[in-house]
């Protein structure tokens, strides 16, 4: 079995890239051509494991790759890959995954420049103390224009670009250089092996075989199979089971010095048991003093689950229990709707985060849902000096006792072509932002704006891709609470107050805001053998109104003797169908309301 | 007791199930062929008469029916033959009512004398649009001077005559549909139909809507406007709506159709059809294959076309009942209702719909309003338990 490694043969490094600039492809060609995965077993995105990153070309779960490089100078290196997600979502995964290497790469899409995310990730490395190495990527295409995107990094990011290797991940042109320079440019671990033992938990994440696995990055000391470790957060001691490197299947491994990146098994039963940056020591000769660990990801976005078939709610409770060992960040809580019956209120990292939950729920457990409208969570302000979360607009209290509201604000990031300058700056005005910095970096604008978070969460990413024909790119982190006048809004279908549609809104927009959820409800219903009044309300005010009105045309045309038996299943059928929409008082409505009512066209 | 069907009687209906060409909106079961050996289909349906025959003998037969398919390419000496059988199988009634659609070609025009000598008394024809590129448009192989033409012969042959239209066609607008309803009246005898386009899954029509490619379609507001002015006009021009889809003078209504919307008991006889007889005591729903030469071989080698006689619990013949009843504008029985599904129906849903304009009940009664009956599914959907 291999022991560990000498410092300086070892560099841990992540790779940092907008989506679509190639950050997995340079992660399949670096692997392929150190013959770390043989030739036959390779196939695209081979760190992305789940169907939904390898479907929607991203990288959700940061994954870890051990590569061995025999370099020009005649030594093997060991090289230790950490590849990151890409979305903001998932941000705190990459902040603490820079802080277990030493160096990054850079890439930019040579015929596209920087964009938001890149920029974000690379201050999380910079932060870090990273050196850096930039590659410009898709060198091969017609487009590209190396000296244009060098400024551009240099303006942008600031940092030196002369030295940029240039690449092509797809026909793996440049990529020995890139090798070379991780060897010569990055940095090695420090360390002391005989130091107590102080390693970092990078991440965890449940096996199906193995129960969880616990990713480290040891700082000092060595740690070996069968060792009794501590986690100094949580104070619980376990034995280690199985230590092994991946690469990126799991190799066995006797023991991980200082600077070694590797994966550990020991009997842990839930991820939750786990805490990202703990710090991992041995029971019986601890380290001193821990490492200095991370805040834990918050929940920022809220939506409630509810299952279309009110039988299924044991079968969501079981998923989602499930799908919660394996991802800490996401937060559950049960939830009784008037309109939508017994559900879960359910808490994520971002709205990209929420999708990918509710696939994974519908499509590994094969449930049918209905995501209620996205929420952030408000503080309140209460009379008598108490402050409280809100998470869901249907449990606001009553007003007399609330002295004022708070809610998120975000610092967001957008990098738009200057052709589409105008129309983003309108769309970040239309959505309360106040405008911080602008900036250009040729015919690029970088725009800062300070925006609340919620007019962020529902469909401003949708919206800003479509006024900038997918141009744009997008960042943002949460820059703090502030107070604003906003209220509930309630919508009342046939006199009928359904909770499921409530929404916090500004009060000077919840006049545009009713009125479009009203009009757009009124496409959304199926008109009744009634007249049906839908209306927005704040508190006892009308603010808006349509009616939806009755039905006039549903009869079948021709039914002779022929048609008995068919028209009379159709009949039955169709009565079962509605029997599965939501009933409110005589209105029935369908699930797709509860979200489509809130999209804004316009 | 009364059995339940003699509420509404007992007819024949014989299925043709051949046509020159297969129209785009039509999902009735019909075929192309290239040959159609007329000795053969005469034996097979000559013994499926005799079949039912036995099983229903002494009953008086009201009404016959020819149905397509497209009958009127039948041959005369078929129709006569069958004609024959029929009325030495059954006691018949003294207003016997026998029908056979047509379409208005001059080639068929030229059989209408013969199906007259025959024994029928009631030409029903497919007009569908009296607008040529309409027409072609709906796939029909005449055009609107064959048709006035056809039309023409019909009404000088028949006792009795009643053409179909459709309406509420792509493109078309309420006073373009007016005009031509007003036209419609000067040809109509005493008894026409008037049917909104259907886009039916299985027809061309269906996959092209499917494909989004149907365009012009008119919007639920237009469609019920058109089927308003339609009962206004023709009600003031003395043939209301006895039925949804159906108009006549007073005493000039389809028998044979009556039968099925009034419950009563009707024989199919023919490929793909569909069967209601009382044997024994028990309402049975009756079928045949579709497949017309299937249908051919099973009745030559096991001398019956059926393959499914089953009793229809009688929860369903209430449902059955209300379905076909309150299509009718002389609605239906109650008593009769409560008395096959064993209970009455919802008061709170009919007094609801009472409200709204929808239903007119009356003691022992119960029929759908005009509007009722323009929107009659959803009310069916309401009343079935």
């Amino acid at each position: 079995m291999p022991r560990m490694t000498q410092l300086d043969l070892i560099r841990n490094f992540s790779i940092v890239a907008h989506i679509d600039h190639g950050k997995s492809t340079l992660a399949d060609r670096l692997i392929q051509m150190t013959g770390t995965v043989a030739e036959r077993d390779m196939k695209a995105q081979m760190l992305d494991s789940m169907d939904i990153e390898r479907e929607r070309g991203i990288t959700i779960k940061a994954n870890t790759v051990r590569i061995e490089y025999p370099a020009k100078d005649g030594q093997t290196y060991v090289l230790n890959l950490i590849d990151t997600p890409g979305h903001v979502d998932f941000a705190y995964e990459v902040s603490r995954s820079m802080r277990a290497v030493e160096g990054s790469l850079l890439v930019v899409d040579a015929s596209q420049g920087v964009e938001a995310q890149t920029l974000a990730n690379v201050y999380q490395a910079i932060d870090a103390n990273h050196e850096i190495v930039p590659v410009l990527n898709k060198i091969d295409l017609p487009a590209a224009d190396p000296a244009a995107v060098k400024e551009n990094i240099e303006d942008v990011i600031g940092i030196d670009a002369s030295d940029a290797i240039p690449i092509s991940a797809k026909t793996g042109l440049g990529i020995p250089d890139v090798l070379e320079a991780i060897v010569k440019r990055l940095p090695p671990p420090k360390g002391e092996r005989d130091a107590p033992l102080k390693a970092m938990l990078v991440d965890s994440w449940y096996d199906s075989y193995l129960g969880v696995v616990v990713m480290i990055r040891v700082m000092d000391g060595v740690i070996r199979k069968g060792d009794r470790i501590k986690m100094m957060q949580t104070g619980a001691v376990y034995g280690i089971d199985k230590l092994a490197v991946l690469k990126p299947k799991m190799i066995d491994i006797a023991e991980l010095g200082p600077g070694e990146i590797g994966v550990f098994t020991a009997s842990i039963k839930q991820v939750r048991d786990t805490r990202v940056g703990d710090t991992i020591t041995h029971e019986k000769k601890p380290c001193a003093t821990p490492l200095a660990g991370f805040k834990p990801a918050q929940p920022v976005v809220f939506c409630g689950l509810f299952p279309v078939d009110a039988n299924d709610f044991e079968a969501l409770r079981d998923a989602i229990e499930k799908l919660a060992l394996n991802d800490a960040s996401f937060s559950y809580e049960m939830e009784t709707s008037a309109a939508l019956g017994f559900g879960f209120r359910c808490g994520f990292l971002g709205l990209l985060h929420l999708e990918v939950v509710r696939d994974r729920l519908e499509r590994e457990y094969d449930l049918d849902l209905i995501t209620t409208a996205p929420s952030v969570v408000f503080k309140l302000h209460m009379k008598d000096g108490e402050v409280r979360d809100l998470h869901n607009p249907a449990d606001m209290p009553d007003l007399t006792y609330v002295d004022h509201i708070e809610e998120p604000r975000i610092k967001a990031t957008i990098m738009v072509p200057d052709d589409y300058l105008g129309d983003v700056l309108k769309l970040c005005q239309d959505r309360r932002g106040i405008q911080m910095d602008l900036t250009y970096a040729g015919s690029r604008a970088m725009v800062v704006y300070d925006l609340p978070l919620a007019e962020v969460v529902f469909d401003f990413y949708d919206r800003l891709k479509s006024v900038t024909k997918g141009y744009a790119s997008f960042d943002y982190q949460i820059s703090g609470y502030r107070e604003d006048y906003l209220v509930k809004m309630s919508i009342l279908v046939n006199d009928e107050p359904v909770d499921a549609l409530s929404i916090m809104v500004h009060r000077e927009r919840a006049e545009s805001r009713g009125r479009a959820m009203v009009e757009k409800l009124k496409e959304l219903i199926p008109r009744h053998m009634f007249k049906i009044p839908i209306q927005a309300a704040i508190g006892g005010r009308v603010i808006a109104r349509e009616t939806l009105s009755a039905m006039r045309k549903d009869v079948t045309a021709k039914c002779y003797g022929g048609d008995a038996t068919r028209k009379k299943k159709l009949l039955e059928k169709q009565k079962a169908g509605k029997k599965k929409m939501r009933q409110f008082g005589k209105v029935e409505i369908p699930q797709q309301a509860f979200i489509s009512a809130l999209k804004m066209d316009n | 007791m009364m059995e339940d069907w003699r509420h509404g009687g007992f007819g024949l209906y014989l299925h043709w199930p051949f046509c020159a060409a297969k129209c785009p909106y039509c999902d009735f079961n019909s075929h192309v062929a290239a040959e159609i050996d007329i000795t053969r289909w005469n034996r097979a349906y000559l013994s499926e008469i005799d079949r039912i025959g036995e099983l229903t003998k002494g009953r008086v037969l009201n009404t016959v029916f020819f149905g397509g398919g497209t009958p009127s390419l039948m041959p005369a000496e078929l129709v006569a033959s069958l004609l024959d059988q029929i009325r030495a199988t059954w006691p018949t009634a003294n207003d016997l009512e026998i029908t056979l659609e047509a379409n208005p070609t001059s080639a068929e025009a030229g059989r209408f004398r013969g199906y007259a000598d025959a024994g029928v008394n009631r030409l029903s024809m497919g007009i569908q649009a009296l607008n040529d590129d309409d027409l072609r448009r709906l796939g029909r192989l005449h055009s609107v001077a064959e048709a006035e033409r056809a039309f023409g012969i019909a009404r000088d042959t028949f006792e009795r005559v009643s053409f179909d239209l459709i309406y509420a066609r792509q493109g078309q607008t309420l006073a373009e549909w007016r005009a031509e309803l007003t036209r419609a009246l000067h040809m109509a005898v005493d008894h026409f139909s008037l049917y909104q386009l259907t886009i039916e899954d299985g027809t061309a029509f269906g996959a092209r809507h499917a494909a989004g490619k149907l365009r012009g379609l008119p919007s639920e507001d237009l469609s019920a406007d058109m089927y308003l002015i339609t009962q206004d006009i023709c009600e003031a021009a003395g043939l209301p709506a006895y039925e949804v889809s159906n108009h006549a003078r007073p005493g000039m209504e389809s028998r044979h159709n009556l039968i099925y919307w009034r419950y009563g008991d009707y024989a199919g006889i023919g490929p793909g059809a569909h069967g209601r007889l009382t044997l024994n005591g028990i309402k049975t729903a009756t079928d045949t294959p579709k497949a017309p030469l299937r249908w051919l071989e099973m009745v030559e080698t096991h001398r019956s076309g059926e393959v499914l006689a089953e009793p229809v619990p009688t929860q369903d013949q209430a449902l059955e009942y209300l379905m076909f009843g309150l299509r009718l504008r002389e609605g239906i029985d109650t008593g009769r209702y409560a008395r096959l599904a064993g209970q009455a129906l919802d008061a709170d849903a009919i007094h609801e719909m009472a409200d709204l304009g929808l239903l007119d009940p009356s003691p022992g009664q119960l029929r759908a309003t005009r509007e009722g009956r323009a929107v009659l599914d959803a009310i069916l959907r309401r009343l079935f338990p």
